[in-house]
């Protein structure tokens, strides 16, 4: 049979799991969209040298640190105490 | 300006040479410890998390990223960046959705957790057919790369070098298995971030470290044009197709999906995982600027002229900017970059073959550690023969849309089936069968009547299929074919057997 204390483990690990894969979708397909549908909007210089869609570039992969970076805490964190709490 | 390209170049024939013996030498050193199944497959599992990290990083920034991004960067600006962020943003998927469980799961292949509570038999044959399909494209992408930028870079003739690629790599595999593979990855790692942040520096230097003054300076000379979305992104379908291809891809390639066996458990697995997104958004930073330097000093035109492609940005910007010395050093850093995922592609088709195909299905799981041994070895040569005939077949190819492909086919015929056995208990043996299948064959068939295709190889008037890239068509249809024939026909057992896959997938094997 499901051990409970399991089963509420594993929905915790999948909340966050799909939570943090939807929010690097969202960063993702949206500098994606604006590359497909707002090219103007991307080549706006902010200053010189640097477009919008440079700076959001760069900002898709820092989101990408930040999201994995998240993950690892909170599953160094919370995630690894509840597996010690099943194991014992 | 003349350069020293395609001359034969000392310093970099001594780098390469020192590489090779490097690399053998490691090869060497593995061979006496490679004595198990365990240590041939998964490196005995105790690679650390910082290994590991550099690894994954070394399997995954092939010559593609390094040259094909540069001088892609180099010649269309901002488009180019499309593919370096593309790139990356898969690896957070790994890490949420398939890195811990599928160490937990599995023992040497992929397939070994899509397989865990289905029947084995018709898992592991779908489950090859996909895999050892993005192999092929990966590796005939590889073999055509390096045989012309060996051509290129040495000045030896291109057999020659799809031969030399051949041998090497297959001494690697054989004789050191992923003891050996890993340690060649972590070299070559090494190798391409020093290489790579030392020519950025070099580039740098000349714009007082300051990258919107390299910006600006390419901006002034080749229009503003270059700092936005251009000719490449056509077709708005198209480039959320290609996003979502490298997106998914990412997490079904086998060769870096082998790679989380060889850590000792799932935490290390995850911080192996945060140690080469970091690697890996470091080195695509850099491709920013490797790109757009190339374009101001080198100069389009220069560029273009040596590879219409642009592939030799990078290559001719360290002539430039360090000398016939640092170009020797950057073409042997590309001839390892190749080497190694030449490597790692070929031992995670050996382990298809071998652990999957004749371990698990023609011999039941009942093989002695001698068989296993035997028989994989005998799959890295035969494969490595297939390697170099396939990339003396392909020579002349395009190469660009097969990574592209392989990348479609690991995202529709690999992630879904695997992500659904991770998380979904309805998932019958028929449902992940009739989805990997679906998802090899809708997107081999898609490509082959693509523009790519149609157009450009075969010159016909028109393509039957308007898109360049099928994943926004292939990768929903493998997951709708999954979950319909899994609901039409539920199989209780294998249901019931979900609440010992999902103890494992977290607890591990107590």
């Amino acid at each position: 049979m499901s051990d409970p204390n399991l089963t509420a483990v594993s929905a915790a690990r999948w909340r966050m799991a799909v939570l943090l894969t939807t929010a690097m979708m969202v960063v993702y397909f949206g500098f994606i969209l604006l590359v497909a549908f707002n090219k103007p909007l991307l080549g706006t210089p902010l200053v010189e040298g640097l477009s919008i869609g440079m700076l959001l570039g760069v900002l898709v992969i820092i989101a990408a640190w930040v999201l994995t970076w998240i993950y690892v805490r909170w599953a160094n964190t919370h995630y690894d105490a509840s597996l010690r709490g099943l194991r014992s | 300006m003349t350069s020293a390209i395609g001359d034969p170049n000392l310093t970099a024939i001594a780098f390469f040479g020192l590489f090779i013996v490097l690399s053998l030498g490691i090869t060497v050193w593995a061979s006496r410890r490679t004595r198990t199944a365990d240590h041939f497959y998964a490196a005995g599992r105790n690679v650390t998390a910082f290994q590991n990290g550099l690894a994954l990083a070394g399997d995954y920034m092939s010559a593609a990223s390094f040259l094909g991004i540069a001088g892609l960067v180099a010649v269309s600006g901002f488009d180019g960046l499309i593919y370096s962020i593309g790139f990356l943003v898969g690896w957070p998927i790994v890490m949420f959705l398939i890195a811990e469980p599928l160490r937990n799961l599995g023992r040497y292949t992929f397939a070994d957790v899509v397989a865990m509570r289905l029947r084995q038999t018709p898992i592991r044959i779908a489950a090859a057919i996909g895999g050892l399909a993005v192999i092929a494209f990966y590796l005939i992408a590889q073999m055509v790369g390096a045989g012309n930028l060996i051509r290129l870079l040495f000045g030896l003739p291109y057999e020659v070098a799809v031969v030399i690629v051949g041998v090497v790599m297959l001494a690697y595999v054989l004789f050191g298995g992923m003891i050996a593979t890993t340690w060649v990855q972590i070299v070559k790692a090494v190798l391409l971030l020093a290489g790579a942040t030392i020519l950025a520096g070099l580039v740098l230097a000349r714009f007082n470290f300051n990258p919107l003054a390299l910006f600006a300076q390419a901006s002034a000379t080749y229009g503003a044009g270059v700092l936005a979305p251009g000719r490449q992104v056509t077709d708005p379908i198209d480039a959320i197709s290609l996003g979502l291809a490298l997106m998914l891809g990412t997490a079904g390639l086998p060769h870096i999906l082998m790679r989380f066996y060889t850590v000792p458990d799932a935490k290390t697995a995850r911080t192996s995982v945060g140690y080469a997104t970091a690697f890996i958004g470091f080195f695509y930073l850099l491709t920013f600027i490797l790109g757009f330097g190339a374009m101001v000093i080198v100069g389009r035109e220069a560029i273009t002229k040596v590879d219409a492609g642009g592939n030799m940005a990078a290559p001719l910007l360290a002539e430039v900017v360090g000398g016939t010395p640092f170009l020797g050093f950057i073409a042997a850093v590309a001839f390892a970059t190749i080497l190694a995922v030449v490597a790692g592609l070929t031992l995670s088709g050996a382990a298809t073959l071998s652990h999957d195909l004749w371990v698990n299905v023609i011999r039941g799981a009942h093989a002695s550690e001698r068989e296993q041994f035997v028989v994989a070895r005998g799959a890295t040569i035969v494969l490595a023969i297939v390697s170099i005939v396939l990339g003396i077949t392909f020579k002349g190819q395009n190469v660009a849309y097969m990574v592209g492909l392989a990348f479609a086919i690991a995202a529709s015929a690999n992630f879904p089936a695997l992500v659904l056995s991770i998380f979904w208990k309805r998932l019958t043996t028929a449902g992940a069968q009739v989805s990997m299948i679906t998802g090899t064959v809708s997107t081999l068939a898609l490509i082959y009547l693509s523009p790519t295709i149609q157009l450009d190889i075969l010159k016909h008037a028109e393509a039957w299929f308007p898109l360049r890239n099928p994943g926004i068509v292939t990768i929903p249809l493998s997951f709708m074919v999954a979950i319909g024939v899994s609901l039409l026909r539920p199989v209780p057992s294998e249901e019931r057997r979900f609440v010992e896959l999902e103890r494992r997938l977290h607890l591990g094997l107590e």
